[in-house]
């Protein structure tokens, strides 16, 4: 197919079929949410991500593009998620002394939060009937979209969905936290960094160095434990539930 | 930049390994994030090279979520049928979650002193 006329659906048919325009497009799209993100002062809300899904996906479904289509080009950003997942040892290693200082706390929370957020999840979501494929999906959902997704491809979910859910309750973690904090009166920024990490990972983390670095440290490190833990805890506890 | 790239895709690649050798339903790069954890703790040191390749890709790390995401055009069915009861689940269980975390860790801060 060469350029040949001013045509625009032939205009896209031409576009559609170079890899590196869809790698442009995701490219582009992102940036354009990362600016709505900072013009509106990086509100949870205004989540780049989601912004830029809802971009990428408008123009799929308006072209009729496949999306097998579209990923021949933007998989070369999704294979970075690999290398992206072994460098979050990297929060666990900058934040080590605070594990040596309060390995108990950090111990119990993390593994009672782990335990809480997938439990709680499995259990909702069969009281209000949701579909199999859903409740795996929904599963790894407290945990980056990094491990989340890898997590639902093992235990038979849908990582598209999965990584929308995990924005979702990355959103939803970060507007919910202080207001929560505050109704329970925890006032130490390290107990609600760490409950914000756990149950909201890399966007509740955003959340909680917009407010303290005590607790944006406490939240990285939390973000990172849970990621370990729910990735041996999803497919354990998924056996037991089904 | 490319040496610590090398040392993290290395990291993956071992993981994908053992996963597929013992069978581990849990994802290869997680196990490649518990080698390197486990190696920096256990030598005291982590490679100044996987820092600033880690550190640069930990950047944009959400940036790597929007292809998979897009994908999410393929299940419009599935989202408007069960998509209220999900917003529910999440809202819910969310609010738990970090309440109980919270509480838990509080507990046991409370008698180290240097908590707040």
């Amino acid at each position: 197919m060469t350029l040949r006329s001013l045509d625009p659906s032939a205009f896209w048919i031409y576009l559609a079929e170079q890899p590196l325009f869809f790698l442009a497009i995701t490219l582009a799209a992102y940036l354009v949410g990362d600016r709505i993100a900072a013009a509106t002062g990086r509100h949870p809300l205004a989540n780049p991500v989601l912004i830029a899904i809802l971009l990428v996906g408008t123009a799929l479904l308006v072209s009729g593009t496949s999306h097998a289509r579209y990923f021949e080009g933007a998989r070369f950003v999704h294979v970075l998620l690999g290398p992206a997942t072994v460098a979050l040892a990297l929060p666990i290693w900058r934040n080590r002394a605070l594990i040596a200082r309060h390995w108990r706390a950090i111990g119990a929370a993390l593994g009672i939060g782990a335990l809480v957020g997938i439990g709680s999840t499995l259990i909702l979501a069969r009281l209000l009937g949701l579909s199999g494929a859903t409740l795996a999906s929904l599963a790894p959902k407290s945990v980056t979209a990094a491990i989340a997704m890898g997590i639902a491809e093992q235990v038979g979910g849908t990582p598209p969905l999965t990584a929308v859910l995990v924005i979702a309750t990355g959103i939803l973690g970060a507007v919910m936290v202080t207001p929560l904090m505050n109704l329970l009166r925890i006032r130490d920024y390290a107990a609600r960094g760490f409950a914000v990490g756990i149950a909201a990972h890399g966007i509740g983390t955003a959340r909680a160095l917009q407010v303290n670095e005590k607790a944006g440290a406490y939240a990285a490190l939390g973000m990172a434990l849970n990621g370990l833990v729910t990735a041996i805890l999803v497919p354990l506890l998924l056996f037991l539930f089904r | 930049m490319l040496e610590g790239l090398t040392i993290l895709i290395f990291l993956q690649f071992t993981g994908e390994l053992i996963a597929g050798v013992t069978r581990l339903p849990i994802p290869g790069p997680v196990i490649g994030l518990a080698l390197l954890a486990g190696f920096a703790l256990w030598r005291g040191r982590m490679p100044e090279p996987v820092v600033t390749a880690g550190d640069a890709i930990l950047r944009h790390l959400s940036l790597l979520f929007v292809p998979a995401g897009v994908g999410l055009i393929a299940f419009g069915d599935r989202l408007a049928r069960e998509g209220l009861l999900i917003v529910i689940v999440l809202v819910l269980s969310t609010a738990i979650t970090m309440t109980v975390t919270a509480l838990v860790f509080r507990a046991l801060t409370r008698d180290d002193g240097d908590a707040a």
